[in-house]
């Protein structure tokens, strides 16, 4: 059960709309490597995971991913509220209007729609968390990326915020992987899935 | 209602999910009617009445959320170490 706090957390007051940074900073509301992807998949994995310290992490990670991914759509709604026509067309957000007007909607800054496949829920303790590791980087090479990009200090103060965030929760994922194996065979981790395969979790850490 | 001690785990969650969704439902009408009065005193008791019981469910068993950490174990870290809701811990 979810309930919401209305604050955002971490504050955006962006001035100046830019339409050209709202479509670069878009991927990470709901393209590849993006914030609304990080959730689905935390969430999405937790169930299958047995062991109760990863379901846990799994579920905050992926619930402070649902405050970022509303933090990427403020910063996009700042950016480009209040624009004129003219900003628009010159900007290259026409495309985007024409289908959205200044309306949030999950895609990647190419325009690709947010899909699923962008991200796994293997039931594979292991493997997820493989998965999960992989994506906070990528996140935060995005997020560099952005801050390449984008000079605005308002902007950029609030990207610095969401990059951090993902450094810490790729240390925290190494932790939870680091959980999983001491739990298995230290000569074969892939012995057997803990997620699946009915055994004696103890016996199956003894074999050799 | 029963006296909230004397109630088991299934006991206190049913209470507290009955209420809850009191809330959930009155949130929503309120969103729709925000100047009606007798609606906003019936949602607070409701709100008062569910934030105790989680208050106490979080003392007895494990914390119902963060924000009641501070009524459980100091000892160890039971929001992580208890069941997780889909494997039968607050149903």
């Amino acid at each position: 059960m979810w309930s919401y706090e209305r604050r955002l957390q971490y504050p955006i007051n962006i001035k100046e709309p830019n339409a050209k940074a709202a479509q670069i900073i878009i991927s990470q509301y709901g393209g590849p490597d993006g914030e609304l992807s990080a959730s689905m998949r935390y969430l999405s994995q937790r169930y299958t995971i047995p062991y109760n310290e990863v379901a846990g992490l799994l579920t905050d990670i992926g619930t402070e991913e649902l405050a970022h991914f509303e933090l990427v759509g403020a910063i996009v709604h700042q950016l480009t509220r209040n624009l004129s026509m003219e900003e628009i067309e010159k900007s290259g957000f026409a495309p985007y209007y024409v289908d959205h007007t200044l309306a949030l909607w999950p895609q990647a800054a190419g325009g690709i729609p947010f899909n699923a496949c962008e991200f796994q829920s293997k039931g594979d303790p292991i493997t997820d968390l493989m998965e999960d590791m992989a994506a906070e980087q990528k996140a935060r090479t995005t997020y560099d990326n952005i801050l390449r990009m984008v000079k605005d200090p308002d902007v950029c103060d609030a990207i610095k915020f969401l990059r951090a965030r993902e450094v810490v929760h790729f240390q925290r994922f190494g932790e939870a992987l680091r959980i999983v194996q001491d739990k298995l065979n230290e000569k074969n981790f892939y012995a057997f899935n803990p997620a699946f395969d009915s055994c004696n979790t103890n016996e199956m850490k003894d074999k050799r | 209602m029963m006296k909230n001690h004397d109630m088991s785990r299934e006991a206190l969650l049913h209470e507290i999910s009955v209420i809850d969704f009191v809330v959930v439902e009155m949130t929503m009408y309120l969103d729709t009617h925000p100047y009606e009065r007798e609606a906003i005193a019936y949602l607070n008791h409701y709100v008062k009445m569910k934030n105790e019981l989680e208050k106490e469910y979080s003392c007895q068993f494990e914390p119902m959320s963060v924000a009641y950490a501070p009524e459980s174990d100091d000892n160890k870290w039971l929001w992580s170490l208890a069941p997780m809701p889909w494997e039968g811990g607050c149903r």
